[in-house]
């Protein structure tokens, strides 16, 4: 790896989105509940992987067309997932934090059944 | 500059990657678990990003396509068991 | 490169203890889904390791057998058993 500026800009992107992972590692395990544990840990390494993507794009150019499917497909594929596993949890009545003050799931179904 | 770069994005990972962990062992529900083994997979994609870049082939980018779309999976699988079962 | 990827080999190798240790040892509700599922985590680290070990057909094939189709039928199979109980017990009741 040639020192070009533009391999300068590919690592300082991919420090960027390790700093991110690192972050969504910190709240998996700082965070009080499930409900935040998901928000902290998928939407941050969603950014983070994007920006890894991008800066590994930087640093070899010839690789940009197979990372960029990647990045599209995390891009797609992760909401749905943390999406889903955050409707499974709340279905099986998993207890929430003491802090959280608004459900509107469970006020909708609620009012419904 | 952009080696040295690297190495701190991998030091970065791998402490990410410690803590999913710390999370996928402690984790006291089911749920937790699901959620550390997602978070665990997605860093690994990054890993293997690492991978390609250290050993300069592109050839093993593949792998990560095929390692993101089975994680997928295997979180749906679980979370469609955990609601009602499949 | 050659020290990264000797970091990411140990971190990997502590990974799939660690989720090898919970596959054999989870316990409470729900603890055989989470075995089933930490059993899938080694197949996806192990493709990680076989990638390391420049091999990329061996890893992809690993990820998509062990990660993929094996957790897929284990949980198939646990949905079918579960199912299968509950109609058998409402059978015994009516």
């Amino acid at each position: 790896m040639t020192d070009t500026a533009l391999s300068i800009v590919g690592g300082l992107l991919f420090v960027a989105g390790a700093a991110f992972l690192l972050l969504g590692g910190l709240g998996l395990v700082r965070m009080p509940d499930l409900f935040n544990r998901i928000q902290a840990g998928t939407k941050t390494t969603t950014l983070g992987t994007l920006l890894t993507l991008a800066g590994a794009a930087c640093l070899q150019p010839d690789w940009s067309l197979k990372l960029l499917l990647i990045g599209l497909f995390v891009l797609l594929t992760n909401p749905i997932s943390s999406q889903v596993l955050a409707r499974a949890a709340h279905r099986m009545g998993l207890e929430k934090s003491q802090l959280t003050m608004v459900d509107h799931l469970a006020e909708d179904t609620g009012e419904r059944s | 500059m952009a080696d040295l770069l690297v190495y701190v994005a991998a030091t970065l990972t791998s402490l990410a990657f410690l803590l999913a962990l710390y999370r996928f062992f402690k984790g006291p529900s089911a749920a937790d678990r699901v959620v550390a083994y997602d978070v665990l997979t997605i860093i690994a994609i990054t890993g293997i990003v690492l991978i390609a870049l250290a050993e300069g082939r592109g050839i093993y980018l593949d792998v990560a396509l095929v390692y993101a779309l089975l994680s997928f999976l295997g979180v749906i699988v679980v979370a469609r068991y955990l609601e009602r079962g499949l | 490169m050659s020290t990264l990827l000797t970091a990411m080999t140990v971190v990997l190798c502590i990974a799939i203890l660690v989720a090898a240790i919970v596959s054999i040892q989870v316990k409470g509700d729900k603890s055989m889904s989470i075995a089933i599922l930490a059993a899938g985590l080694v197949s996806l680290l192990a493709s990680v390791l076989f990638l390391i070990l420049a091999a990329p057909d061996v890893a992809m094939t690993e990820a998509a057998i062990g990660g993929g189709l094996t957790t897929f039928l284990f949980f198939f199979v646990l949905a079918r058993m579960r199912n299968g109980e509950r109609e058998y017990e409402e059978a015994n009741h009516d």
